[in-house]
């Protein structure tokens, strides 16, 4: 065993966690949250909602299967850092092509293990999630608490145009498959649609093309007039990391578009649920600590059907946006842990968006019936 | 969907008694549901022939029986209370096989019984081999390639076309019984053959193996309206080719990628649906080609299973509950999550640990049989341990299980040295290899020698198939075991060295106090004292379904060496009880029995409650058992470490069978105190010599006796005590390494192996009691009074040990004089030794003598039965006892008499080794035990041995081969056997006697003479009943074959006298009474004016 290097990872609120590093040497801030899913850190590391933050996996033993060439949901990975109980430097998995380690490295990201996560669970849990300094370098705890306290917070910030594509480019290619990785659909796509990039997970894109729904993926900050110029059978509004508020242009382009294609079938999911949200006039809040996870119970309010979810977000639409006199969205999706919102519609054009992962990677399949949704709407039309 | 208000009474089917692959996990499952459908306001009836266990407590349902797990019981059953539903899918594969042949035979159509939780089609697709491939097949799931198999020409033809290895499992068995692994013909040919003969529909699946592929399994709950999640995946650390309840098994699994994992849901989804489970539970065994992937089904389970407790513990989510609410029309989202507290039970939960099960084995009860492991189950019990990771699990998870070793190898007791394992024989290194590659109990310690050895992972996983995860980190924890040796001193008396942070490592990766003794030549204290100053102290962390998400409400903790400590001691007066650890032959669900009772004993007391157990099949590790359960290894530095933390007013070490006691002197020297008798009167009980002393003081009879540290000083005990002598080591439980010796060579033998068994301890020796009557008693006493439970005699004769003994209450041959006697000395016994708790002593009577054999002052494995059978809940009244209440404040001070006869018999794993001689002794073997309750000795005999699964026939023929002193007695059994209308079977020797004596006699020749012979009898079912008793030493290879063959064929065997003469008695009663009576316990107890008060 050779020596390990230290690190520490410093919180806003003085606490201090030391541990030892792996992955990229540095030093790097971040809101710090959790996530309670027991597999997929590949997924996670490469969701571009995680941009600006640094995730502290609950499961123990992190890096078992390695990284693999199909599993990434991004061409990058984007968070500020990854906090683990215990990281496993040797992989074991058919699939594996390199370690958790060299991953990081390659993407210079900072990697902390041997801290008690389960205590910085509770603290966030207790506490909400905060800023925190990841460092391998400066190891002074007052020093980096003091940069923690410094560091800008994820509300107000535009994290979308850092993580979005530069070029617009076409999707479509199926779900992945044992001993076959991600091939193509039998069947040429039925649709396309315009699909806005705040920092869109691939799975999602695969979850459309399987419907027969190719996607035509857009930089997030595309005007509405260049997309509706594209002639697309629908818009998607991805999911993103962060903030939504800031992401004025886009919130704008949608109430563009709702206004000069009312017919326009419109599809969010996470960030672009809060997107369309805001559109409409609804002011999002920042959750205590989030949902970052894989088994989050949502029930369908319509059929009173439960389904367990992947979730992923720091903000949310507040319920009392569906108390306003005369709103035009009714709540069609429910928390069942903490009775937030999860899913709404409007009550009379093709809009509808959820605040879950319908797509998982990582997590259960309960929730692919919302891609269905969409297809139903695309064919309506 | 609210739940369902068309039901009103509903029958639940327990699983009888605990034998291999049906443990104390279906009272756990039993008792929850039971609780469950009470809290919805159903009326529940529950059915279990196993009195040991706290289902069949009174209180528990509302009406309880305790009769045989037949269809003919169950009939007269259903027919007395007219349930409108049978739950079968709490009581393991013995409920769902009776619920299935009630339904066969039209019991359930006839009186409108539904069947709930699992219906009778879902039953039939998961457990009919052929319809379950079928419907597999028409989902698109894989299974192995295979064919069901009817005869041995037909599974022959299919074997050869699939190709070998081949698995061969029988239909309808239950753990795997009789299921094999065949590498060539001639083994195809003779597994076939078994495994017809044990399945009860005579039907086996005879399958392509997928030997070393992952096993990998997954725990689902379906609602009836379709909502289906997954509790949790479990990771086989022993790849496919052995029994799942033999293999080490790893909670949440670790080598899947999400999208991997996601396969497996969504197969897992697909299966239960298809197979239609349509509120309740499912286990889902899954085999993948390590190599690429590729996913085959093995079984679903459509029931609450052994992994289903295990899941439960490893997760926090208790399933049983939850799918029985499920079965009665509730759905997910309708059940709150009790853990949460404010969550529902429609979520999926998620551990932030890793939870290890280990298996406890027995083959050194049984050293005939081959010690290896394969598809059919062998293990008696298991431990489960949490980690925050596996190393530290794996090493946690190997002091559970209580083998005397306390971790990962390095802990002084391996038997292969460190120094050996530098330059290996070449004989060594075969043996590691060996035993690397071909499974066993102790692969475990092969696979560090392996490592110490210097082979790669990859060498090990090419012999072993396990993992590569896996054996990196215990490779890992090898390479953590060096850095420490590098600071061991040169003498025990140094000052230990080594660096606060790397002890902290160590800690953190399981490494007990014991283990760092050992390795840097120092003392467990010593290395205590040094980590508590450094402040490196365990910690305790939640169980919480949620990995921390959410504020959880119930106390269920585990230990691990981290910073923060979340189990904070209340104010409250407290008293730790130490469970009984992994069930084992001698120790096994009636101590968790009384352990729980214990329990409830402080709650009604206002005091709290905490429970410290490592068993997760049981009722003590559920987390609303107690006030507070930490679910950690019982070893003096785990016990010890709470015990600092929480400040108990004392501890409970009576319940918990022989693991607690062990602890007791020990952590009384380190200041605990412990509650009730003393741990000076234990050890004047258990201490030979102290013991004596107590008999000659109170001026009681003792056979003849001795103590022993070597041959020699054996050989001159028992030269002045005279042969026979039953010989065996001090501080052990049943019976283990017991003997009875007839000669010097005998001695010689045995001497040189107990000192292995038991080296710190001497060994004793006493004059074997010939043919005495033995006799068990349990009593309470408060320090001053004494009042018994109960005095049973054993129906078989001394030198049987008592767990293995039928016993019958009341006695039934022993006169008032005798038993007044037996009252005088047990009351002066607890008196003496000031008991304050329960007392078991054991008595033989030979000539009109009460020879004193044992006293424990502690419960016994027959607690559970007496209080049933008196409707005093002892365990109870003793825990109050020992929190300072008397008996009169308790308002038991009479000895109570029933007016009806309670029969316990013992069942046994014979079947699970083959080449295992059944045979009865004074080392115990019997794995569980049952109750017969009746108005007769001879109709609850006959149901004892109906529920044990001694199908006592009342027609037929009877084989009868006897040792010569039987012959005499013998006689009588045979005449009223002939008078009963049997027709009576013998070699030459017996009928010699019998023909003499005017009885009518089939002569075949002894199985080396000639043929047809009794083997070829039993073959052709032409024997209905076999009575044979060994021959004293040297038995003989004919009875051995003709034993085991019994055993495989399922024809009832008698190996005692007074089992013969008992059974007939049964079969006589069964004979004038044809139609089985049945009652409820709480008429019995009706009858008798029992409070129904005293147990709720």
């Amino acid at each position: 065993m050779k020596k390990k290097d230290k690190a520490v990872l410093a919180l806003a609120d003085g606490t201090v966690l030391e541990g030892y590093a792996f992955g990229a040497r540095g030093i790097s801030f971040g809101e710090v949250v959790f996530h309670t899913g027991m597999t997929g850190y590949q997924e996670i590391l490469t969701d571009p909602s995680y941009r600006g933050q640094i995730v502290t996996m609950t499961y123990t033993q992190i890096g078992n299967t390695g990284i693999n060439a199909e599993d990434a949901e991004s061409r990058s990975v984007w968070l500020s850092g990854f906090v683990v109980k215990e990281y496993m430097a040797r992989p074991s998995n058919f699939r594996s092509e390199m370690t958790l380690d060299q991953y990081l490295r390659e993407h210079r990201v900072i990697g902390i293990e041997g801290l008690d996560t389960r205590f910085l669970t509770r603290h966030l849990r207790d506490q909400g999630a905060m800023t925190g300094v990841l460092s391998t370098e400066d190891l002074d705890p007052q020093n980096l608490v003091a940069k923690a306290q410094a560091a800008p917070t994820l509300i107000g910030r535009d994290l979308a145009k850092e993580v979005t594509c530069e070029k617009p480019y076409e999707f479509y290619e199926g779900l992945w498959e044992l001993g076959q990785g991600h091939p193509q659909p039998e069947k040429p796509p039925r649709f396309r649609v315009a699909a806005l990039d705040f920092g869109i997970k691939t799975n999602i894109l695969r979850g459309l093309s399987s419907r027969g729904i190719a996607a035509m993926v857009l930089p997030a900050k595309t005007p509405a007039e260049e997309i509706l110029a594209l002639n697309p059978d629908g818009l998607f509004l991805s999911n993103g990391p962060g903030d939504p508020e800031p992401v004025s242009y886009a919130i704008a382009a949608v109430r563009k578009i709702v206004k000069m294609k009312p017919e326009l079938p419109i599809f969010g999911i996470c960030l672009g649920h809060q997107i369309l949200g805001l559109a409409f006039g609804c002011k999002t809040l920042k959750l205590k600590f989030g949902h970052h996870g894989a088994n989050h119970p949502v029930m369908d309010l319509a059929t009173r059907e439960v389904a367990i979810t992947s979730q992923n977000h720091g903000f949310a639409v507040p319920e009392d946006f569906f108390k306003k006199e005369g709103q035009a969205f009714e709540l069609t999706h429910l928390n069942l842990n903490d009775q937030t919102v999860e899913g709404m519609r409007h009550r009379e054009l093709p809009i509808f968006s959820v605040q879950y992962h319908p797509e998982a990677s990582p997590g259960p399949h309960d929730a692919v019936s919302r891609f269905d949704r969409f297809l139903d709407l695309l064919e309506e039309r | 969907m609210p739940k369902r208000a068309d039901l009103k009474k509903i029958l639940m089917i327990g699983s009888g008694p605990i034998v291999i692959g049906q443990a104390c996990e279906f009272d756990y499952s039993g008792s929850q549901a039971c609780k469950a459908l009470r809290e919805e306001g159903y009326f529940t009836i529950l059915v279990n022939s196993n009195p040991a266990t706290i289902m069949t407590d009174p209180g528990l349902a509302d009406v309880t029986y305790i009769e045989p797990l037949t269809v003919e019981a169950v009939t007269e059953i259903i027919k007395q209370e007219r349930p409108d539903a049978i739950l079968p899918t709490l009581g393991g594969q013995t409920g769902l096989n009776l619920a299935f042949f009630l339904m066969k035979e039209g019991i359930l159509s006839r009186y409108g019984v539904e069947s709930i939780g699992a219906s009778v089609d879902a039953i039939s697709r998961a457990e009919d081999r052929d319809l379950f491939k079928q419907a597999m097949h028409e989902i698109g799931v894989k299974t192995p390639k295979s064919g069901i198999a009817t005869g041995v020409e037909e599974g022959m033809k299919i074997g050869l076309d699939i190709g070998f290895p081949l698995i061969l499992r029988p239909a309808y068995c239950l753990g795997g019984a009789g299921g094999a692994t065949a590498y060539n013909k001639e083994e195809l040919e003779q597994a076939l053959a078994s495994a017809l003969e044990i399945s009860p529909v005579h039907q086996v699946l005879v399958e392509q193996s997928v030997l070393g592929w992952k096993e990998i399994e997954f725990e689902v709950v379906r609602d009836c309206v379709d909502n289906v999640i997954m509790i949790t995946s479990m990771e086989n650390v022993d790849p496919m080719g052995v029994h799942t309840g033999d293999s080490i098994v790893v909670a949440p699994s670790q080598s899947l990628t999400a999208e991997e994992y996601l396969q497996f849901v969504n197969l897992s989804k697909k299966i239960i649906r298809k197979v239609g489970v349509t509120g309740g539970g499912a286990n889902i065994q899954f085999a993948q080609n390590p190599d690429n992937g590729q996913i085959v089904i093995i079984e679903v389970n459509p029931r609450l299973s052994r992994s289903s407790a295990l899941a439960s513990k490893a997760t926090g989510f208790p399933i049983a509950r939850v799918a029985t609410k499920l079965a009665v029309g509730l759905t997910l989202p309708e059940i709150l999550n009790q853990v949460t507290g404010r969550t529902t039970a429609f979520f999926e939960p998620t551990v932030d640990y890793c939870v290890f099960k280990i298996c406890r084995f027995t083959f050194e009860k049984f050293p005939q049989a081959e010690r290896v492991l394969n598809t059919s189950m062998k293990a008696v019990g298991e431990a489960m341990s949490i980690g925050r990771n596996f190393k530290e699990a794996l090493q946690k998870g190997i002091r559970s299980i209580e083998t005397g070793r306390f971790g990962f190898g390095a802990d002084g007791k391996d038997r292969v040295k460190d120094a050996e394992l530098k330059k290996p024989a070449p004989a060594l290194h075969r043996e590691i290899q060996q035993k690397i590659r071909v499974p066993n109990d102790d692969r475990l310690f092969y696979l560090r020698y392996g490592l110490k050895l210097g082979m790669s992972v990859d060498e090990l996983y090419d012999l072993s198939k396990i993992d590569r995860w896996f054996l990196d980190n215990m490779k890992e924890l090898t390479e953590l075991e060096a850095k420490i040796g590098k600071y061991r001193n040169a003498r025990p008396t140094g000052a230990i060295k080594l660096p606060a942070d790397l002890l902290k490592t160590a800690k953190a990766n399981g490494f007990s106090d014991v283990q760092l003794a050992h390795l840097l030549n120092s003392t467990e204290a010593k290395v205590r004292d040094y980590r508590k100053r450094h402040g490196i102290q365990a910690v305790y962390k939640l169980v919480d379904t949620c990995a921390g998400e959410f504020r959880a409400e119930r106390p269920y903790y585990y230990s691990t060496y981290e910073t923060e400590n979340e189990s904070v001691p209340s104010g409250r007066k407290k008293v730790v009880i130490l469970g009984g650890g992994p069930n084992r032959i001698g120790q096994g669900i009636e101590f968790d029995y009384c352990c729980c009772h214990a329990s409830y004993a402080l709650r009604e007391e206002g005091m709290e409650s905490i429970m410290i157990n490592c068993n997760p099949e049981t009722v003590s590790t559920d987390y609303d058992t107690s006030d507070k359960l930490y679910f950690e290894p019982l070893t003096f530095e785990d016990v010890l470490n709470i015990v600092e933390l929480e400040k108990p007013i004392g501890l409970i070490v009576q319940f918990g069978g022989q693991t607690p006691l062990n602890l007791s002197v020990p952590l009384h020297r380190a200041g605990v105190k412990i509650l009730g008798t003393s741990p000076d009167s234990i050890d004047r009980a258990e201490d030979r010599k102290r013991f004596q002393q107590l008999v000659k003081k109170l001026k009681l009879v003792q056979p003849e006796n001795g103590t022993a540290s070597s041959f020699e000083q054996a050989r001159r005990v028992a030269g002045v005590i005279g042969y026979p002598v039953v010989v065996r080591p001090s501080y052990v439980l049943g019976g283990r390494a017991m003997e009875i010796v007839y000669d010097d060579h005998d001695l010689a033998g045995y001497m040189e192996k107990a000192i292995q068994v038991s080296p710190d301890h001497p060994i004793l020796i006493d004059k074997f009691l010939e043919d005495a009557i033995e006799v068990d008693v349990d009593a309470i006493a408060d320090g001053e009074r004494c009042v018994i439970g109960g005095i049973m005699e054993h129906i078989e004769e001394a030198g049987i040990h008592s767990g293995d003994s039928a016993m019958v209450l009341p006695t039934y041959t022993l006169g008032a004089e005798i038993l007044e006697q037996i009252r005088l000395n047990t009351a002066a016994l607890a008196k003496e030794l000031k008991v304050k708790g329960l007392l078991n002593i054991q008595y033989a009577v030979k000539n009109n003598v009460v020879y004193i054999l044992e006293v424990n002052p502690r419960a016994s494995r027959t607690v559970p039965f007496i209080s049933k059978a008196i409707g005093v809940p002892l365990a109870k009244l003793a825990t109050k006892i020992m929190l300072g209440q008397t008996l009169p404040e308790l308002g038991f001070t009479q000895e109570k008499p029933i007016p009806y006869v309670a029969v316990k018999e013992s069942v046994f794993p014979f079947i699970r080794f083959p080449g295992a001689d059944a045979i009865l002794g004074p080392e115990m073997k019997s794995t569980g035990e049952v109750m017969g309750i009746d108005t007769t000795f001879g109709m609850a005999y006959a149901k004892s041995q109906i529920a044990a699964g001694q199908k006592l026939p009342t027609q037929g023929s009877v084989f009868i081969s006897v040792k010569n002193q039987d012959k005499r007695h013998l006689v009588f059994v045979a005449k009223k056997l002939q008078d009963l209308g049997f027709q009576i079977i013998a070699t030459s020797g017996t009928a010699e006697a019998l023909v003499r004596n005017g009885i009518e006699v089939e002569v075949l020749p002894k199985i080396h003479e000639g043929r047809p012979n009794i083997l070829d009898y039993i073959k052709n079912d032409k024997v209905d009943l076999i009575i044979n008793t060994p021959a004293g030493k040297a038995t003989k290879e004919d009875e051995t074959k003709i034993r085991s063959h019994a055993i495989l064929h399922g024809v009832p065997l008698i190996t005692t006298l007074a089992g013969a003469e008992a059974s007939v008695n049964g079969i006589e009663s069964l004979i004038r009474q044809p139609q089985m009576q049945v009652k409820s316990l709480q008429e019995y107890h009706r009858d008798i004016g029992v409070r129904a008060s005293l147990y709720t």
